[in-house]
């Protein structure tokens, strides 16, 4: 089976321990996690993890059968690329001579839709949320001027498909 | 936290009590109904001990001489009884010894709810003296596990532990709780969990799904059942009884189903596997319908999967979704507790039989008869052989005792012919394959069905592993019967060196104690069988005891274990020398 990028979305319980639980999943299966985030949900008191693997269907499902399995999950779906929509998002410090000195870098900062976040004497920050490639490439664009630290997030995502968390949970309220 | 779990209050109290954390632990597990515990004290449990002392008119304490005896005690408990084992330890080297039996408890899916200390919170990762991470290292072999940091935590999460332990697919809980928790005050309430929104254990049988089932089980000329351990977890023993004598259809065992029907119900084909019977895996590749039934198609059952009943349609009554389609892809799922989706097919189900399919097995059970079972049972050679001493332990308990296995050729002989009457009676470590597994779970499962004969049957390898179990045995006079069948060998290793491996004998020649004077030094009445005219006497002597009682039966020493699928085979290659 052909191995592809997949994005797990797994909503649960804020319990300490949940993350390592899951991450202990992949480890038993021998598998590297390309991205893993947590944050709130849309629904409060539910937190969402966004797990980036990459891997092939049969295997995804299996995994994402185990993740749900954990008492604290809720829900747990899997899906392409073309089925969520997706950024990540990515710092860059560089030093605040080159800002100006280099004009040029004025040019890469303005087309590739960066934002500059801070200035300070010695450096200043520049911000850009994208997919991988732009990020990436920004990247690359500035490192010949000094790139002091890189750091890009996890991927964040929201599926196409609607996800009915609220649905499970009132069903579990109201079958009293 | 009360959107989360639904509670039942069990008991109306006018004031509560304002207890310490430990005071509530115990507590709590009177409330669950535990009135029995396996454990060890130590620094950071203390306070829990101190209670377990005031409360022990009512809840009997078990000290067993390892922690890992605990754990394996708990699940003998667990498995005779039905109910929920306790273990208990303290932080550290008490907390990791427990992990082995936790990792048992949770492939064979055993009720259990494991409470270790923990140093005090605010020394919580500053490697105090017995800190460990227990919670790290349990997180990948329980169910669920939580560290209790606040007394006022106890009641709410040792309810969740019981209710999760229990329920759906059951399995370990681990429960820490730090030292502050153990000794801080609060005001103390037992609500019992009846539901947690994340976690759904019963889920409803779709009925297309059971209609598609019942159209497969009415085309199919040649239909086979396959069941597992979740015929006993759901209760579902009579329901299987009533579909298997109704459709007429042959059935086979995993380990863990061992018992759930009576050993000599015409309908009972025998064992699955890789040291199972010869007509069961034979015909795995002939039957046109294969029904497995609260079973999870372990390698050791399926063997190649690629060549696994591909001909076959495939049914799976199976209560835990990650179960479904993990190993074999199948045609239905009946996703429910099996009593249910038993209940629904008996209810559809056209009376039938199926003469020349069950010939098939006949034919092939006298092949096996002939080449395996009768050299096994009735021997010509000079040294006795751990079949004939399984089968004296039948004529002796008349077929009904609890036999608890370790792991290893005895484990397979004695599932092989062990004879049953009823279920919940054979104890083993299966998924795992634990040795040291016998020694303390038979004493659970006699705590747990004490009106019954338990018999432990260990090889000498894995009963060293848990030896010192003597001493509780002799402490608390659990009337076990304790049968070494001792071939001085590492047996199951063995066999696969000299079948594998050009019987190079690394590291499985064992230069044994004598277990008679070993026994007798731990106050254990005990004897020893080297020759086939002693056996009769001797087994009927154990069988007959009140007490604990200890028999070595020296069997032959390179003996091996057959039929035999070799690892990664298909189940047709099953060999029969």
């Amino acid at each position: 089976m052909e191995n592809t990028i997949y994005t797990i979305s797994v909503y649960a319980e804020n319990n300490i321990g949940l993350l390592n639980r899951i991450s202990a999943i992949f480890l038993k299966r021998h598998i590297n996690l390309e991205s893993f985030s947590t944050s709130a949900s849309e629904i409060p008191d539910v937190f969402r993890f966004v797990i980036v693997v990459h891997s092939d269907a049969e295997r995804v499902r299996k995994i994402v059968q185990q993740i749900e399995k954990q008492v604290d999950v809720i829900k747990a779906f899997y899906h392409t690329d073309e089925e969520t929509i997706f950024q990540e998002n990515a710092l860059y410090k560089v030093k605040s001579s080159s800002l100006f000195e280099e004009r040029h870098i004025q040019n890469i900062i303005k087309s590739s839709h960066a934002t500059i976040v801070t200035v300070s004497p010695e450096f200043f920050v520049i911000e850009k949320t994208g997919f991988r490639e732009e990020t990436e490439q920004l990247r690359k664009d500035l490192a010949p001027y000094g790139l002091l630290q890189f750091v890009r997030s996890g991927r964040i995502s929201v599926t196409k498909a609607k996800m009915g968390i609220s649905e499970i949970l009132d069903s579990f309220k109201n079958n009293n | 936290m009360e959107t989360k779990t639904k509670v039942k209050a069990t008991q109306t109290q006018a004031k509560p009590l304002h207890i310490s954390g430990a005071e509530a632990v115990v507590r709590c597990l009177l409330a669950e109904g535990a009135d029995l515990i396996y454990g060890y004290p130590g620094g950071a449990i203390m306070p829990v001990y101190d209670e377990l002392y005031k409360f022990q008119d009512q809840l009997h304490h078990v000290l067993t001489r390892h922690e890992q005896g605990a754990t394996h005690a708990a699940q003998g408990f667990a498995r005779t009884s039905g109910k929920v084992g306790v273990a208990i330890a303290t932080s550290g080297p008490g907390a990791t010894n427990l992990v082995t039996g936790i990792a048992d408890a949770q492939i064979d899916s055993t009720p259990m709810v494991c409470i270790t200390g923990q140093v005090a919170s605010h020394l919580l990762g500053s490697d105090a003296f017995q800190e460990t991470d227990i919670i790290g290292i349990s997180t990948p072999v329980t169910k669920w596990n939580y560290q209790i940091t606040k007394a006022s935590e106890i009641p709410e999460i040792m309810a969740k532990a019981f209710y999760i332990a229990r329920s759906g697919r059951p399995g370990p809980v681990l429960i820490d709780i730090t030292k502050d928790a153990q000794f801080d005050t609060f005001d103390f309430t037992y609500e019992k969990c009846t539901g947690i929104r994340s976690y759904a254990p019963y889920p409803k049988l779709s009925s297309t799904d059971l209609e598609q089932a019942l159209e497969l089980i009415d085309q199919a000329e040649k239909p086979f059942v396959v069941w597992g351990q979740g015929v006993i977890l759901g209760n579902a023993e009579e329901e299987f009884k009533t579909f298997l004598e109704t459709s007429g259809i042959p059935a086979a065992w995993t380990i863990l189903g061992l018992s759930a029907l009576s050993t000599d119900h015409p309908s009972n084909r025998g064992m699955v596997g890789m040291h199972g019977n010869y007509a069961p895996n034979l015909l795995t590749n002939e039957c046109d319908l294969l029904i497995a039934i609260g079973m999870r198609f372990d390698d050791r059952v399926t063997g190649d999967l690629n060549t696994y009943a591909k001909q076959a349609k495939i049914i799976h009554l199976e209560l835990d979704p990650a179960e479904i389609n993990k190993n074999v892809t199948v045609d239905v799922t009946l996703h429910a507790d099996c009593k249910i989706s038993l209940q629904e097919l008996n209810k559809r189900i056209k009376p039938k039989t199926y003469p020349d399919w069950i010939a098939r097995f006949d034919a092939l059970d006298k092949i096996e008869y002939d080449k395996v079972i009768k050299s096994d049972l009735l021997p010509k050679k000079e040294g006795l052989t751990m079949g004939e001493s399984v089968e004296m332990i039948n004529k002796h308990s008349k077929n009904d005792a609890v036999i608890v296995t370790d792991v290893g050729q005895h484990q397979m002989v004695a599932c092989r012919y062990a004879k049953f009457s009823q279920s919940k009676s054979n104890v083993t470590s299966g998924g795992l394959g634990t040795m040291g597994f016998a020694l303390p779970a038979a004493i659970g499962a006699k705590m747990g069905a004490p009106h019954r004969e338990v018999v432990a049957v260990i090889g000498d390898g894995g009963y060293q592993m848990t030896i010192q179990e003597l001493g509780t045995i002799y402490q608390q006079q659990i009337a076990v019967k304790i049968v070494v069948l001792n071939n001085d060998f590492l047996g199951m290793v063995r066999q696969w060196q000299q079948l594998f491996f050009d019987k190079r004998y690394a590291s499985t020649e064992m230069v044994n104690p004598d277990f008679v004077t070993i026994a007798q030094g731990f106050r254990i009445k005990a004897k020893r069988v080297k020759k086939r005219e002693e056996l009769d006497a001797a087994v009927k002597e154990m069988m007959a005891s009140k007490e604990p009682y200890f028999l070595e039966v020296c069997v032959e020493k390179e003996d091996n274990v057959f039929p035999m699928i070799p690892s990664g085979a298909s189940v047709s290659d099953i060999r029969l020398e």
